[in-house]
């Protein structure tokens, strides 16, 4: 019964976006074919838009996106997995909790692409240390969400449960993980967030292929146009996983009046 | 069936100390009867009522529900207050959920759930989400989730306690119509000394810190109870009997409450 006013609000919600995008672009094109000499450090979205097709064409675009893509994944799953895991238990358990909370504050701190040149010691120089880095930036976020999701859930709802005679399985389904699925859905759009970052700082550092490699690429061989179609492929990226996750969420928490996501 | 409770006492630990919640309740319901219990916020209500669900383990005395041993109805339901029901479940799933813990199977749990809700006027929200449905529509759903089970012996908090005078009049009169065609007995717990006789076939009196029975009353009215027995005589003289009990404690804590704050509200009590 909530559909209807749903899609409107969706609707409604895109396109003054997509008209406030559409007037920047137009000023920034108007702005650079009047500047030739703004032109050299930002080309007009016309130019950029005719290379990422030009990049599209001849394949070199999904060649690139899909390593990063590939990167991007195999280290979201890799660090999501665990933390949805020890999320849910961190939260449940004050026990757990407290055991593993410092550790957490504490290794949370450090700039994940610091530690990249130890891994590669120790893992080599292929993608594992690279990978697991993005496996690290995607847990913190996904992990203090999930706790925050399960610690939320009201004590009441536990007690509603028991007091049926509920078995833990049933209460671990039907109480632990709807109950804090909202919550973990925002975890997932910021740890989806932090992996992109991350990502691309680190492909700028250390890998020969990827979006951040390509950028790097051609800043120092100044062909900025190309920088600006890889800047702008990596944040579009940004922009469909948050839609996709958006519509997820509607499907997934349809109890929520208003998704915090 | 026969329940029981046995010199029933409770305390818990409180800043160091103890504080004494129950004392010494003892009290039986009969087959299918309708118990009411009164008495003033904080005097161990809802403890009582966890005590008697299992949810609490008594620090003295006992309870006891004796049935035949071929009876597989579930011992006890508790509807709790406001707020007990699961958000992220429909009015469907909610009602049924009792029966989903004990591990009925998905069709048949489904087709008790919608005969209670088709029952209470509520079929055209099955499927809507508890967010959507009116305070009233909700208490309904808390009961159904409880009435569904069959239990042998209801537990009733305060079911009605957050609604609107007129609404709570409609739903005391639904709830008394669902007991009717149910097998259960209930023990029904309120603050509010008329609707505990105009439901109760008869009404325990609670003073509270600790909680004590203060005295018994039976009701002298016939079943089905009537809207109309707000305004007799005999639940007047009832009401003011009661009062008589409540009163010099309910003097006492307000005054009580002025000056300072009081150690531990019925809510706050793990």
């Amino acid at each position: 019964m909530s559909a209807p006013p749903d899609r409107r609000r969706l609707g409604a919600g895109v396109w003054p976006a997509v008209f406030v995008v559409a007037v920047l672009l137009a000023l920034w094109e108007l702005w650079a074919r009047a500047a030739a000499s703004a032109s050299i450090l930002f080309p007009a979205p016309s130019v950029v838009g005719a290379v990422i097709l030009r990049q599209g064409r001849n394949g070199e675009l999904f060649r690139t996106t899909g390593a990063t893509l590939l990167r991007l994944a195999s280290g979201f799953v890799l660090g999501g997995v665990p933390a949805l895991l020890l999320g849910l238990a961190m939260g449940f358990s004050p026990r757990v909790r407290a055991a593993v909370d410092p550790l957490v504050a504490a290794a949370h701190a450090i700039p994940k692409i610091a530690v990249l040149p130890i891994l590669m010691i120790l893992l080599g120089l292929g993608e594992a240390p690279k990978i697991a880095v993005v496996a690290a930036a995607a847990f913190f976020p996904l992990l203090i969400s999930t706790m925050a999701g399960v610690r939320q859930i009201s004590p009441l709802h536990f007690e509603v449960a028991h007091a049926y005679g509920a078995s833990a399985p049933r209460v671990f389904w039907r109480v632990l993980v709807p109950g804090s699925l909202p919550q973990i859905l925002s975890g997932v759009r910021l740890a989806f967030n932090a992996a992109l970052l991350i990502t691309v700082a680190l492909e700028i550092v250390a890998a020969r292929n990827g979006l951040g490699a390509t950028i790097w690429l051609a800043w120092q061989t100044m062909r900025v146009e190309e920088l600006y179609a890889s800047l702008a492929v990596t944040s579009l990226l940004g922009v469909g996983f948050n839609g996709v996750l958006a519509l997820v969420g509607r499907r997934l928490v349809p109890w929520h009046a208003t998704p915090e996501i | 069936m026969s329940f029981q409770c046995e010199h029933l006492s409770k305390s818990f630990a409180l800043r160091g100390g103890f504080v004494q919640a129950l004392e010494d309740i003892t009290f039986r319901v009969g087959e299918r009867e309708f118990v009411s219990i009164v008495g003033p916020s904080g005097c161990g209500k809802s403890t009582l009522l966890k005590l008697i669900a299992g949810l609490l383990r008594p620090s003295a005395g006992s309870v006891v529900l004796t049935a035949a041993s071929d009876d597989e109805r579930p011992a006890s339901a508790l509807v709790f207050q406001e707020h007990g029901l699961f958000p992220w479940m429909t009015v469907l799933e909610n009602v049924a959920f009792g029966l989903e813990a004990r591990g009925v199977g998905r069709a048949e749990r489904h087709e008790r759930a919608m005969a209670f809700i088709a029952s209470v006027g509520l079929a055209p929200f099955a499927h809507a989400f508890p967010h959507q449905l009116s305070v009233g529509m909700r208490q309904r759903v808390g009961i159904g989730r409880a009435f569904v089970t069959d239990p042998r012996l209801l537990l009733l908090d305060e079911p009605l306690g957050s609604l609107d005078a007129q609404t709570r009049f409609l739903l005391q009169e639904e709830l008394l119509k669902l007991w009717t065609r149910s097998r259960s007995a209930v023990v029904y717990v309120t603050h509010d000394i008329e609707e505990a006789v105009l439901l109760g076939d008869r009404v325990l009196v609670l003073t509270g810190r600790p909680g004590r029975i203060q005295g018994e009353i039976t009701v002298p009215l016939g079943r089905p109870r009537k809207l109309e027995y707000a305004v007799d005589e005999r639940v007047s003289a009832i009401k003011w009997q009661i009062w008589g009990m409540l009163e010099e404690e309910a003097r006492r804590s307000l005054a009580l409450a002025s000056r300072e704050p009081l150690p531990a509200e019925e809510g706050a009590v793990p």
